[in-house]
C-alpha cells in the first residue's frame, strides 16, 4: 500500500471519524430502540425513551454532517452511492422519519393503542436503520457494479445477498449490545437488573454474528486483509477490538457501567477502523472492473476545497466536541421523568 | 412521467413541506431569546412560564423540521447525482459547514433548552436558548449561501468537459459572498421571523378571543408585534434589494416576474394580471407605467431586458413565476399593514378591544407561510431551466442510475407519510394550544408588566 499523508487521505479518515462518531452515538440510541419492545411496562418504556431523549437528535447530526462532508470532499462517492442505493436509502429515510416522529409523539396521548403503535414504529425503525446501515457498509466491502462514467449499474436486489444481510444483522446485534449497556448506565432498580441480564445475551448474540462475519470476510473478501498482511502492526486493532469486547462483561459484573460503555465504544471504533483500513484507499470497489473503483483520488474534490474544508473542520471540531461533552455531562446520571419528558 | 419531472416534483414537494418548519423554529427561537431575557431581567416567574410554553411549541416544530430535513440532504445525491458531481466541490463545502457550525450547535443546546430547566442554572439556560437561536440562523446562512451560489455562481471555474465537467472553487469568500447571498439571506431570515412571530400572535389572539390566559396572551402579542413590525418593514427593504439584484444577475427571472417580453425602458409594474404566454400579453391587469424601470434603476429610462432577448430554451415559465411573485408582494404589504394596525392600536391602548383585528391576527399565521412558499417558487422556478444558473440545466442534473419506477415509489410514499405527518403536527400543536401555558394566570397579573 502506498500511504501518502495528503489531503485526500486526511479526508478519508476524517469522514471515517464522523462515521465512527455516528456509530458510537446513534448506535446506542438505535440499540435502545431495538430493545424497546422487550420492555413491557409503560413507565419503563418512557424511561428507555427518555434515556436517549435529550441526545438522539444530536446523535443523528453526525450522520447528516458525515453526509455533507462526503458530498463536499468526495462528491463522486456521494453521487454514485446515494443514487445507486436509491430504494434502500429511501427506506432508510422513511425509517428515520418514523423513528423521529415516534419518539416525539408516543407519550403525547394516554391511549394504549396509540402508545403501542408508536412503540412498534420506534423499535422496528431502530432495527431497520441499523440493519440498512450494515447492508450499506457491506456493499462497500463486496463491491458494486460501476460503469466507466462512475455511475452505479446494478440493481436494488443485487445489493442484498447473504453476506450483506449477515453484516446487517451483525450491526443490529452490535447496537443492541451497545444500547443495553447504555441502558444499564441510565436506569436503576428492576429495569436496570433486567437490562443488565440482557447485556450478557446481547454480547453472546453479537459475538456469534461477529465471528461469522469475520470468517465470511476472510474467506470471500480476502482483499479486506491485504493491508494487514503488509502492515502487521494493524493487527493491534483486531486485538484491541477483542480485548474491548471481552472487557464488557467484566465491567458489567463489577458494576462499572461507564467503563463497560467505554469498552463498547472502543470496540465499535476498532471495528470500523478495521473496515476503513481494509478498504483504503478505495471508497467503493467496482465489482465488475477494479479500474472503475472510486478511490480517494478519482472521487475527490479539488485540493483547494479539501484544504478549505480542513480549515472549517479544524475550527469546528473543538466546538463540536465541547458541546457534545457538555451536553452528556449536563444529562449524566439516571433518568428521572418530569413534565418536560417524552 | 419521466424521471426528470418526477424528481422535480419530489424535490419540490419535500422541500416545500420541510420549509413549513424551519422558518417557524427560527422565528420562535428569536422570540424565546427575548422572553427568557425578560425573565432574567425581571425575575418574574411569569416570563419563565411563558418561555416554557413556547419552548414546547418550538420543540414540536423543530422535531418535524429535523425529520424532514435529513431527507433534503440525501436527495441531492439520490435524485440529482449528476448535479452533485458538478457542484460538490463548491456546494458541498457550504453544506458541510452547515453541519459542523449550525446543526451541532442547534441540536446540542436544544437538549438543554427543552430538557435542561432543572439541570442548569437560569443563566446557562438562557445561554443555551441564544445558542439554539444562533444555530438555527447559521443553518439558514449556509443553506441560503449554497442556494444563492446556484442562482449567481461566483468564485469558481469549470474544469473538465462533457460528463467530466465540474465547478471547482477558486475563491471561497467570493463563493460565500456571491452577488445574491446577502440580499437573499436577509430576505429569507426576515421571512422566518415573520413566520414564527405570527404563529405567536395568532395563538395569543385566539386566547384573548376565548378569554383565556389573558396576561400571557397580551404579553406574547406585544413581544411578537415588535418583531413583526421590524421584520415586515425589513422584508420590504430586502425584497427590493433582491429584485434589483435579480435585474442585474438573473435578468430572465426578473422578466418572468414582471412578464416583460420585449426589451424596454419605462417598463410598467403590474399590480396583478394574468399572463398569456403564447400571445405574450398580460390580461386583466392594472399596471403602474414606468414603475419597474424606476424601482430597479431609480430612473424610468432604465432598460429592462425582456424574455425575447433569451433563447426560447433559456426562458423560465412565466405565469407561475409572475403569479407567485405578485402574490408574495401583496402578502408582504398586507403583513406590513397588519403589523402597523397592531402597533397603532397598542399605542392608542385599545389593541385588545379590537375584536376584528384579533380575528385577523388569528388567521394571519397563514400569510407568512404562503409568502415564504411562493417566494421560493419565484426564486426556484424563475431560475429554470437552469439548476445552476447559466452553467447546468435541470435536465442534465439527474441521477443516471435511477429509474422512473423508483421515483414513483418514493414519491407516493413521501406523499402519504407527509400527509400523515402534517395531520399529526396540527393535531399535536392544537393539543398544546388547548392545554395552554402552565398556571401562568394563577400568578397575580400586572406585576412588572408594561403599561397595557
Amino acid at each position: 500500500m502506498e500511504f501518502t499523508f495528503d489531503l485526500n487521505t486526511i479526508w478519508f479518515f476524517l469522514i471515517g471519524i464522523l462515521l465512527v462518531g455516528y456509530a458510537i452515538l446513534d448506535g446506542f440510541d438505535l440499540g435502545v430502540g431495538a430493545l424497546h419492545l422487550f420492555v413491557k411496562d409503560d413507565i419503563d418504556r418512557r424511561i428507555m425513551i427518555n434515556s436517549i431523549g435529550p441526545v438522539w437528535d444530536g446523535n443523528e447530526v453526525w450522520l447528516v454532517t458525515g453526509g455533507g462532508a462526503l458530498f463536499a470532499a468526495f462528491p463522486h462517492v456521494y453521487a454514485t452511492v446515494f443514487s445507486g442505493f436509491y430504494s434502500a436509502l429511501m427506506m432508510l429515510l422513511f425509517m428515520l422519519i418514523f423513528r423521529a416522529v415516534a419518539i416525539e409523539f408516543r407519550s403525547k396521548q394516554q391511549m394504549k393503542w396509540w402508545r403501542q403503535m408508536w412503540d412498534v414504529a420506534f423499535s422496528v425503525a431502530s432495527i431497520f436503520i441499523a440493519f440498512l446501515a450494515g447492508v450499506a457498509v457491506a456493499n462497500l466491502i463486496t463491491g458494486i457494479p460501476i460503469g466507466p462514467d462512475k455511475e452505479f449499474i446494478g440493481t436494488f436486489w443485487g445489493l442484498i445477498n447473504p453476506y450483506t444481510v449477515l453484516v446487517g444483522v451483525t450491526t443490529v446485534s452490535l447496537f443492541m449490545m451497545h444500547g443495553a449497556i447504555y441502558g444499564v448506565m441510565k436506569t436503576e432498580g428492576e429495569l436496570q437488573n433486567k437490562l443488565r441480564s440482557w447485556v450478557n445475551n446481547t454480547i453472546i448474540f453479537f459475538i456469534i454474528c461477529y465471528i461469522t462475519t469475520t470468517m465470511a470476510t476472510l474467506i470471500y473478501y480476502p482483499h479486506m486483509i491485504q493491508h494487514f498482511k503488509e502492515f502487521p502492526a494493524l493487527f493491534v486493532l483486531a486485538i484491541l477490538n477483542m480485548l474491548a469486547i471481552a472487557n464488557i462483561p467484566r465491567e458489567i459484573s463489577r458494576k462499572k457501567e461507564f467503563l463497560a460503555f467505554l469498552s463498547s465504544c472502543a470496540s465499535i471504533a476498532a471495528l470500523l477502523s478495521l473496515f476503513a483500513f481494509g478498504l483504503f484507499p478505495n471508497f467503493v470497489l467496482a465489482s465488475n472492473n477494479p479500474e472503475y473503483s472510486l478511490n480517494i483520488y478519482n472521487a475527490a474534490s479539488s485540493q483547494k476545497t479539501l484544504n478549505i474544508m480542513l480549515i472549517i473542520a479544524l475550527i469546528g471540531i473543538p466546538f463540536v466536541l465541547a458541546y457534545t461533552i457538555s451536553i452528556y455531562w449536563i444529562f449524566r446520571g439516571k433518568v428521572k421523568l418530569n413534565n418536560m419528558s417524552y | 412521467m419521466d424521471v426528470e419531472i418526477l424528481s422535480r416534483i419530489q424535490f419540490a414537494f419535500t422541500i416545500a413541506f420541510h420549509y413549513i418548519y424551519p422558518p417557524l423554529s427560527i422565528g420562535i427561537a428569536i422570540i424565546l431569546v427575548i422572553m427568557e431575557g425578560m425573565y432574567l431581567k425581571t425575575k418574574d416567574k411569569f416570563y419563565e412560564n411563558m418561555t416554557k410554553f413556547w419552548v414546547k411549541v418550538f420543540a414540536l416544530t423543530f422535531a418535524v423540521g429535523v425529520a424532514t430535513g435529513i431527507v433534503m440532504e440525501f436527495e441531492f445525491g439520490t435524485n440529482w447525482a449528476t448535479y452533485s458531481r458538478f457542484v460538490g466541490d463548491v456546494f458541498g463545502s457550504a453544506l458541510a459547514a452547515e453541519g459542523i457550525f449550525a446543526f451541532f450547535l442547534e441540536s446540542g443546546f436544544l437538549a438543554v433548552l427543552v430538557f435542561g430547566w432543572e439541570k442548569v442554572g437560569p443563566k446557562m439556560h438562557f445561554f443555551s436558548t441564544i445558542m439554539v437561536s444562533l444555530g438555527s440562523m447559521f443553518s439558514a446562512v449556509w443553506i441560503v449561501v449554497a442556494n444563492s451560489w446556484q442562482q449567481t455562481p461566483a468564485g469558481f471555474h469549470v474544469v473538465g468537459e462533457g460528463i467530466n465537467a465540474r465547478a471547482e472553487i477558486t475563491d471561497f469568500w467570493a463563493m460565500v459572498f456571491n452577488p445574491s447571498s446577502i440580499d437573499r439571506l436577509s430576505h429569507v431570515l426576515s421571512g422566518c421571523w415573520l413566520a414564527g412571530a405570527f404563529l405567536i400572535i395568532s395563538v395569543s389572539a385566539y386566547y384573548l378571543l376565548k378569554d383565556r390566559h389573558i396576561r400571557f396572551a397580551k404579553s406574547s402579542i406585544k413581544i411578537a408585534l415588535v418583531v413583526v413590525m421590524i421584520a415586515s418593514l425589513f422584508q420590504l427593504f430586502t425584497g427590493h434589494r433582491s429584485a434589483v439584484g435579480i435585474s442585474k444577475n438573473q435578468p430572465a427571472k426578473l422578466a418572468a416576474m414582471e412578464a416583460v417580453f420585449d426589451d424596454q425602458t419605462n417598463a410598467p409594474l403590474y399590480l396583478f394580471g394574468w399572463v398569456d404566454e403564447n400571445n405574450q400579453r398580460v390580461s386583466f391587469s392594472i399596471a403602474v407605467p414606468g414603475m419597474l424601470s424606476y424601482l430597479i434603476g431609480f430612473d424610468t429610462n432604465t432598460k429592462v431586458t425582456g424574455l425575447n432577448s433569451f433563447k426560447k430554451e433559456d426562458r423560465p415559465p412565466v405565469n407561475i413565476v409572475f403569479q407567485a411573485y405578485h402574490l408574495m408582494v401583496a402578502i408582504g404589504f398586507t403583513l406590513i399593514g397588519i403589523s402597523l394596525l397592531g402597533v397603532f392600536f397598542w399605542w392608542r391602548g385599545t389593541l385588545f378591544k379590537q375584536k376584528w383585528l384579533l380575528w385577523i391576527f388569528v388567521f394571519s399565521v397563514l400569510l407568512p407561510q404562503i409568502a415564504n412558499q411562493i417566494g421560493w417558487i419565484t426564486a426556484e422556478v424563475g431560475r429554470q431551466p437552469w439548476i445552476v444558473y447559466g452553467l447546468l440545466r435541470t435536465s442534465e442534473g439527474l441521477s443516471k442510475a435511477v429509474e422512473a419506477g423508483q421515483v414513483w415509489f418514493s414519491l407516493v410514499l413521501f406523499t402519504l407519510i407527509y400527509i400523515g405527518l402534517f395531520i399529526l403536527f396540527i393535531y399535536l400543536l392544537n393539543e398544546k394550544i388547548q392545554h395552554g401555558p402552565e398556571d401562568a394566570d394563577s400568578i397575580p397579573s400586572e406585576i412588572g408588566h408594561p403599561k397595557a
